[in-house]
C-alpha cells in the first residue's frame, strides 16, 4: 500500500490576529510558522493506515524552503519519506495550480493508493486542495472523512460526516482523503523522531523536474482564475459590552431577558 | 452575458435551507442585469424542490432525476452540473457551502478550470463579473476574490443573506434533462447511513445558540443540562467551546470555532466560555452575543454586546426562568 500525505506550513493559529494585513501581502509573516493543524490529523491517520495495512508512507508539501520545516515535523511523528517542491515559479499558484504541482510530483513519486490532507488550511481556509488533487489524478474524492473502515480489493470504507448524518461509502481506489478532527488523536513528535529530522536529507524538486508529468507546470500554463484583492482586517465589532448588574443574580437575569427580548433577537 | 445557475441541495426531497438563501441573492443579482435566473435540482422524484425553487425566485428550473441521482455522489452530481454550464452557458454558478456543496462547487470548477472562491460572505457583480468577498486567516482577516475564468464559481456560507420569502404565485419554467453518468462510472456506493438527532445537525442553521465551555467544569452534566434548558426554551441549538468538547463534556459535533463549526446566529449566548481566538473565528459574526462568565476580564466580554459577570450555575437557570415568563 502506498500512501501519500500533503501538507502545508501555516502560521500559528494563536498568532493569527497579530498578523497584519501587509505581511500577508508581502508573503513575510512574523508569526510562528507550524504544520498546518489540521494536516496533523492526515499524517496521524496515514501512520495509521501504514500500521494497518503495511506499506510506505511520503509526506509532501510545496512551499518555499522554509517549509521543510513541516515535513521535519512529519518525519518526527514517524513518516520515512519526504519530498519539499519548491520552485520560484510555483509562487502566485491559485488551488489549481498547487493541486497540479502535487498531482505530478504524486504521479513522479510512483504507486499510490490513498492521497490523504486535512480537511482545510488555516490560512487559505478553502478546503479545494483534495478535490483538485482528486480530478487532476483522476483519484476518488472523498471529503469530511471521520472513519476509515477498511481498504481491501481495491476499494477503502470511510465514514463521512454530513449534516443530516454519517454516511459508510465505500469507493475505487486510488482514493484522495481529506479527514476531520474527529478521526484520530494526532501523536506529537517523539524525542528520536525529532533527532532524525534534524539529520533528514529531504529531496526538492522543481519544475522542471515535474515538467515530464506535466509540461504545463512552470510554463504560463497555470494562471491563476482567482485573485485576492483588498486584503483587510474585518471591522471591529462596533459597540461596548452592556454589562448587567441589577444587584442580585435573578434581578440581572430578568434585565438581560428584557434587553433580549426588546433586540428581537429571541 | 452574465448569467447565474444556483445549485439547490436536497437531501430525502427537502432543500437545505441555505440553498435558498443563496438564491435568494441570486436573485437579486440577476435582477441587476436583466438575465433570467437558473437553477439545478438533482435527485430522485424532487419535482417538488424544483416547484419551490421557482416560489423562491428562480426562473428556470433544470430538473435531473434518476433513481442514481437518489443521494449526493460527487461524480455523478458534478457530471449533471457540468453539463448543464456547457449547454446553457452560465457564467456564475453558484453552491450552498454544505458538505456536500463545498465538494461539488470545487470539482465543478477544477472540471471546468474555472476561478472559484470558498465559503463566501458576500457576494456582488462588477461589469458583469462575480465579485466575492470570503474570511481567511481563521476569520482574522477578509479579502476581495475577482475572477480572471469566463466561468465563475462560489460556495456560499450559511446565514449570511436572508431567506427569500417563498411566492407561490411566481411562474417559470421547468426543464427536464437526462445526462446521466452510466453505472460502470461510479466509483462510490453509499452502503450505510445514520442520521444524527436534529439538534446537532441545525448548529450551522440555528437563530439562536447557547454553548457552554469549561466553565461547567465544577459539573459538566448539570451544566450542559442548564445549558441545553435555556437553548430549548428559547428555541436555541446547543453548542460548546473545544475545551469541554475536549474534556469530553459533550461530542464534538457541537465544538464552535476555527476547528468546529463556523455559526452566524441572531443570538449567541457563551456561558463559561474565555473566547479564546479559535472559538471567536467560528461565533463573532453572530448579530447578537451575550456573555456569562464569572471573570470580568475574560476576552469575550470583548466580542459581546451584553454579559452577566457570574457563575453560570445561578445565571443560566435565572435566565431560563426569566425567557419562560417572557415566552409563555
Ligand atoms: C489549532 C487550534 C484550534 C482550536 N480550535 C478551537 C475551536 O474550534 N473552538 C474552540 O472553542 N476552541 C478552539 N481552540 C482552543 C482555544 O484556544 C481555547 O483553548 C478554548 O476555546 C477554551 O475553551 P473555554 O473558553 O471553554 O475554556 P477556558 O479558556 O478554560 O475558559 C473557561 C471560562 O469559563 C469561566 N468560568 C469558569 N467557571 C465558571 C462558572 N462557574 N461560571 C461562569 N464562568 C466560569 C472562566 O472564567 C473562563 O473564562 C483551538 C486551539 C488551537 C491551538
Amino acid at each position: 500500500m502506498n500512501f501519500v500525505v500533503c501538507v502545508k506550513q501555516t502560521p500559528d493559529t494563536a498568532e493569527m490576529s497579530k498578523i497584519s494585513v501587509a505581511e500577508v501581502s508581502s508573503g513575510d509573516i512574523k508569526a510562528t510558522l507550524v504544520l498546518n493543524p489540521w494536516d496533523e490529523y492526515a499524517v496521524e491517520e496515514a501512520l495509521l493506515l501504514q500500521d494497518r495495512f503495511g506499506g510506505e508512507v511520503t509526506v509532501m508539501t510545496t512551499g518555499p524552503e522554509t517549509a521543510t520545516d513541516a515535513l521535519k515535523d512529519a518525519i518526527a511523528r514517524g513518516i520515512k519519506n519526504a519530498l519539499l517542491l519548491d520552485d520560484p515559479a510555483f509562487s502566485g499558484t491559485d488551488a489549481w495550480g498547487t493541486a497540479a504541482i502535487l498531482s505530478a510530483a504524486i504521479r513522479k513519486n510512483g504507486d499510490f493508493d490513498v492521497v490523504l490532507t486535512g480537511k482545510m488550511s488555516v490560512d487559505g481556509n478553502s478546503g479545494l486542495v483534495a478535490p483538485g488533487l482528486a480530478r487532476k489524478l483522476g483519484a476518488t474524492l472523498l471529503t469530511q472523512v471521520t472513519r476509515i473502515l477498511d481498504i481491501a480489493d481495491g476499494m477503502i470504507t470511510v465514514e463521512r460526516q454530513l449534516e443530516e448524518g454519517r454516511e459508510i461509502v465505500t469507493a475505487t481506489l486510488p482514493a484522495v482523503v481529506s479527514v476531520g478532527k474527529e478521526i484520530n488523536e494526532p501523536r506529537y513528535p517523539s524525542f528520536m523522531g525529532i533527532r532524525k529530522a534534524a539529520r533528514a536529507d529531504i529531496p526538492v524538486w522543481s519544475a522542471q523536474d515535474l515538467a515530464s508529468i506535466d509540461p504545463l507546470i512552470g510554463t504560463n500554463g497555470y494562471v491563476p482564475g482567482a485573485r485576492w484583492t483588498d486584503l483587510r482586517k474585518p471591522p471591529a465589532r462596533a459597540s461596548e459590552v452592556v454589562l448587567v448588574d441589577e444587584g442580585s443574580v435573578d434581578a440581572s437575569a430578568a434585565k438581560l431577558a428584557d434587553l433580549l427580548m426588546a433586540e428581537k433577537v429571541v | 452575458m452574465m448569467s447565474i445557475l444556483v445549485f439547490i441541495e436536497q437531501f430525502k426531497g427537502t432543500a437545505a435551507p441555505v440553498s435558498w438563501e443563496v438564491l435568494g441573492k441570486a436573485r437579486e443579482l440577476a435582477d441587476q442585469s436583466g438575465k433570467p435566473l437558473a437553477a439545478v435540482v438533482i435527485g430522485d422524484s424532487v419535482e417538488s424542490v424544483a416547484q419551490e425553487a421557482i416560489t423562491f425566485g428562480a426562473d428556470i428550473v433544470h430538473l435531473v432525476e434518476d433513481a442514481s441521482l437518489a443521494s449526493y455522489r460527487v461524480d455523478p452530481y458534478a457530471a449533471v452540473v457540468e453539463d448543464l454550464v456547457q449547454s446553457y452557458d452560465p457564467t456564475i454558478v453558484l453552491f450552498a457551502a454544505t458538505a456536500r456543496g463545498r465538494d461539488l462547487a470545487a470539482v465543478v470548477a477544477c472540471d471546468l478550470e474555472a476561478g472559484i472562491a470558498a465559503d463566501c460572505i458576500d457576494l456582488a457583480l462588477d461589469d458583469g463579473k462575480l465579485v466575492a468577498t470570503r474570511t481567511v486567516y481563521a476569520g482574522n482577516m477578509l479579502t476581495t476574490v475577482h475572477f480572471d475564468t469566463p466561468v465563475q464559481v462560489a460556495s456560499v456560507r450559511a446565514r449570511v443573506f436572508p431567506s427569500p420569502q417563498a411566492d407561490p404565485a411566481r411562474s417559470g419554467t421547468i426543464k427536464r434533462s437526462g445526462a446521466v453518468l452510466p453505472a460502470s462510472d461510479l466509483r462510490e456506493e453509499i452502503i450505510g447511513f445514520e442520521e444524527v438527532s436534529t439538534g446537532e445537525v441545525s448548529l450551522t442553521e440555528a437563530n439562536i445558540i447557547v454553548s457552554g465551555g469549561r466553565g461547567v467544569a465544577r459539573d459538566p452534566e448539570t451544566g450542559f443540562a442548564m445549558i441545553r434548558e435555556l437553548a430549548d426554551t428559547i428555541g436555541g441549538a446547543m453548542g460548546a467551546s473545544r475545551a469541554a468538547v475536549d474534556a469530553g463534556y459533550i461530542a464534538y459535533a457541537r465544538q464552535v470555532g476555527q476547528t468546529g463549526k463556523m455559526v452566524r446566529p441572531d443570538l449567541y449566548i457563551a456561558c463559561g466560555i474565555s473566547g479564546a481566538i479559535q472559538h471567536l473565528a467560528g461565533m463573532s459574526d453572530s448579530k447578537v452575543i451575550v456573555a456569562i462568565n464569572k471573570d470580568a476580564d475574560a476576552p469575550i466580554f470583548s466580542v459581546a454586546g451584553y454579559g452577566i459577570v457570574g457563575d453560570l450555575f445561578e445565571v443560566v437557570p435565572a435566565l431560563t426562568l426569566e425567557m419562560k415568563k417572557r415566552l409563555a
